[in-house]
């Protein structure tokens, strides 16, 4: 595994690093993506899934090579962040939740009619994984997506970490 | 991928790319690609308009016809490069190694934080009244002594600096005396203001130097240090 470290002489800062690193690694491709012709906004339920590893206060921990995922209420607020990498900031989220996962934001969205409703349920995966992603991709991932099928989502916003 | 496996399960998604390589790698149906500090994905805490717009952009790349879309959000937030302002209590047993001093000093303000936020992040692999003693145990490593005889609290020293480092951060939440840090700022207030980041680099160099396999003194603090 090779880090690079400097940028034109000068050190890379740690998001120049995160980078220039995630640039370099493998990608699954997908043949015949799929795309869905959504519903009106305003129609729609929308969910957040993000990979920042988010689980509510009590709830199991992911582990240092999780390929699982957690469900999220859409009441809760009270989240551990539990991903194994060193290389982000954490300290965002924990001035301000919506910043990584924007629940709130959301909740105003449908208030104001933009959105047709809040998912009553969010997912929630662990963004530090191995170059293999298989399980993810053919196991809990389309677990999760079905998950919330269930709820009537139709739109769903991915924040990466 | 995950847009791609949800594309596929009948719903649409959009995501607030991070790298923009890997959204050109992966191609997701829907892509707003924000120029943000890692772990930031929404811009800026606290900041509900800004957020809303992010938000209002993602939401815009539904009206696509047809995909892959990618899209620019055309603003950048650099990284703040300067350490946090922050106060760290004066040293008070001088019979401690500092790092362990300084840990003790600052638990009233990890628990002001905890009691206001009401959940912590610490807890991987020890609980914030282990923070003292596992930095003791890291300080005799960064001193010489051989790791692989050493008792690691919790059994996994990757895990057990993530702890250490998420209790200062937490406590900092307390302590800050200037503006709300940006991205990274409070990392590096940790890795070069304290004397507990500089005993993890410093067991961390040790430890790289005494032959550790490479994820496991590595993976002890951010790579670019």
């Amino acid at each position: 595994m090779a880090y690079t470290l400097r940028i034109e002489g000068r050190p890379m800062n740690g998001d120049q690093m995160m980078r220039a690193h995630s640039a370099t690694l493998p990608a699954p491709q997908f043949d015949n993506p799929a795309w869905v012709s959504p519903v009106a906004l305003a129609n729609a339920r929308v969910a957040i899934v993000t990979s920042a590893a988010l689980y509510a206060a009590g709830d199991e921990a992911f582990s240092a090579v999780d390929t699982g995922y957690r469900i999220i209420d859409r009441e809760r607020r009270d989240f551990v962040l539990g991903h194994w990498s060193p290389n982000f900031d954490q300290m965002g989220v924990k001035m301000d939740l919506n910043v990584v996962y924007p629940i709130d934001r959301l909740e105003e969205f449908a208030a104001q009619g933009i959105i047709g409703s809040v998912a009553p349920r969010h997912i929630s995966f662990a963004g530090n994984q191995p170059d293999d992603v298989s399980t993810i991709r053919l196991d809990t991932g389309p677990a999760a997506a079905a998950q919330l099928r269930q709820d009537g989502v139709d739109v769903v916003i991915l924040t990466p970490v | 991928m995950l847009a791609h496996i949800f594309e596929a399960a009948g719903i649409a998604t959009v995501v607030l790319s991070s790298v923009r390589e890997v959204a050109q790698k992966v191609a997701p149906p829907r892509a707003l690609h924000c120029e943000f500090p890692l772990g930031r994905p929404l811009g800026i805490p606290n900041d509900v308009e800004f957020q809303m717009d992010v938000l209002r952009r993602a939401f815009a790349l539904l009206t696509e016809p047809s995909g892959p879309v990618l899209v620019d959000h055309p603003l950048v937030i650099e990284v703040d490069e300067q350490p946090v302002s922050c106060a760290i209590p004066p040293r008070f047993d001088a019979s401690l190694p500092p790092c362990v001093d300084e840990a003790r000093g600052i638990k009233k303000a990890y628990v002001r934080a905890l009691e206001r936020r009401g959940v912590t992040s610490v807890g991987r692999s020890i609980s914030a009244d282990e923070v003292p003693n596992a930095l003791a145990v890291l300080h005799a490593i960064a001193n010489g002594q051989d790791w692989t005889t050493a008792e690691i609290p919790g059994g996994n020293i990757m895990s057990l600096c993530h702890d250490i480092r998420t209790y200062y951060e937490e406590a900092a939440l307390e302590l800050i005396d200037g503006p709300a840090p940006g991205g990274r700022a409070m990392e590096n207030w940790f890795f070069e203001k304290t004397e507990a980041g500089a005993t993890v680099l410093k067991a961390r160099t040790a430890m790289r130097d005494a032959g550790a396999k490479f994820p496991v003194w590595f993976y002890m603090a951010p790579g670019n240090r």
